[in-house]
């Protein structure tokens, strides 16, 4: 595979790598790619991934507490989901030259991070059915445009999340217009929780892009479609109908129709809260990274087991 | 032990909501002593299709991997059947030698059909 032997320089390979990003079509893990590429894609995959795993504990915080049989299947399967969705970014991942259990450790020593949004707390049982609204709607608009990304595992990836998301998504909305039908007390449980989460979901498609210096550069790689500013536009132009078929308000006294625009405009959200939350200082942080590392520490014995008996197997049958 | 805020950019690059795309470690590639070897998974969506590559995941054993694929691949009916394989058992070609290893298909345009000029007027050809 060394590239002396086929006669191609550095410069040829990084000709072909072009080429291929120019025609849309899709590096795969195999490929001359560039280091910087590789890098990126692994950052990116793996935090997408830790993302997923830390995100099972907000919502599984309300399985034991499920109001009925029938929501609570519908978590647990939900929340089974997210750890698949975590595997399969692992998965992608390891296709750039990772070890899924460096990157494990990597997340647990926190030298890796997640997404900002699963450091706030769920308070009320409200918060599951506005995480699928809010949360996965925000995540749907990051996720769609990277089925298209410039490299194929994740781009696959992608697609098989895309398509579990819409469930994530509708069971969540449904489970709010129960409850909007229902009791006052109900109706305030709604609208207290989308004031807890609707700044943190804004805040998920990351800074404006006058703060995104990086964002040209996946945008030329393929890896990234449109910039954060768009996507957060899609978002609160999709989400605002679906607030007043729930009667829910939006906290924003900024959120208004702009004709000219054919958007909505919407208030800037808490920059500093998100940079202080991102990088350790959210409510739950702390809690977050010690129940993952202590699930890590506590099953060690399961996978020793398993590794004893795999090799115990092999051994006998040899 | 937390960090402070200055890694840098914050992009929304993490799918499920924005993550640092700088002053993050990557990671050294080397695989971690005793770790389960990793499987390759292939599912059949349906009886009359080929098994189709999905995706990878660890195991101790090849049993536990195909338990462990039914649960990670086929939650919602995708598929009738599974295989996994060592990933390390198989040997694929190199991308780096595409070119002269497909060369050989290239210039035999008369495996094709359509290389062969036929009257219209003569049918079921």
């Amino acid at each position: 595979m060394t590239t002396a032997e086929h006669g191609l320089t550095e410069e040829d390979l990084h000709g072909v790598f072009d080429e291929t990003i120019a025609t849309d079509q899709r590096i795969e893990p195999r490929d001359w790619m560039p280091e910087a590429y590789r890098k990126t894609l692994i950052r990116q995959i793996a935090q997408h991934a830790h993302s997923e795993i830390i995100g099972m504990q907000p919502e599984g915080n309300w399985i034991l507490r499920a109001p009925s049989l029938r929501r609570k299947s519908i978590l647990l399967a939900k929340v089974q989901d997210e750890a698949g969705h975590g595997m399969y970014l692992y998965a992608a991942a390891e296709t750039l030259g990772v070890d899924r259990e460096e990157l494990t450790e990597k997340l647990i020593d926190n030298k890796q991070k997640y997404s900002s949004i699963f450091n706030y707390p769920t308070l009320s049982y409200a918060d599951v059915g506005v995480i699928g609204w809010l949360v996965d709607g925000a995540a749907i608009c990051n996720q769609v445009p990277l089925c298209r990304c410039s490299y194929g595992p994740y781009a696959r990836a992608m697609i098989r999340i895309c398509k579990e998301e819409s469930f994530h998504q509708r069971q969540g909305y449904e489970l709010l217009l129960a409850m909007v039908n229902g009791t006052d007390e109900q109706r305030a449980m709604v609208q207290e929780s989308t004031n807890r989460f609707w700044w943190p979901s804004l805040m998920m498609f990351g800074p404006p892009d006058g703060d995104s210096p990086n964002t040209q550069q996946s945008m030329d790689w393929g890896i990234k479609r449109h910039t954060n500013d768009e996507l957060r536009q899609r978002f609160v132009d999709m989400t605002v109908p679906q607030a007043e078929a729930l009667g829910v308000t939006l906290p924003d006294e900024g959120l208004v129709w702009n004709e000219t625009r054919g958007h909505y405009d919407f208030s800037e959200p808490d920059w500093t809260e998100f940079k202080a939350v991102i990088s350790g200082s959210g409510p739950c942080n702390a809690q977050r990274l010690a129940h993952r590392r202590r699930a890590h520490e506590e099953g060690a014995w399961v996978r020793e087991a398993a590794q004893a008996y795999a090799t115990k197997q092999r051994e006998g049958s040899a | 032990m937390i960090p402070s805020s200055d890694e840098g950019e914050y992009t929304a690059e993490g799918g499920h909501g924005a993550v640092p795309t700088q002053g993050v470690e990557t990671g050294s590639g080397t695989p971690r002593r005793g770790s389960w070897p990793l499987y390759e998974v292939f599912v059949r969506g349906k009886r009359g299709l080929n098994h189709v590559h999905v995706g990878s995941l660890h195991a101790p054993d090849a049993e536990m991997a195909l338990h462990n694929a039914r649960d990670l691949y086929t939650r919602r009916n995708e598929g009738v059947s599974i295989w996994v394989v060592k990933a390390d058992d198989i040997t694929a070609s190199s991308p780096g030698e595409k070119d002269p290893f497909f060369a050989p298909a290239a210039d035999k345009v008369y495996r094709h059909p359509t290389f062969y000029a036929i009257p219209e007027e003569v049918p079921h050809l």
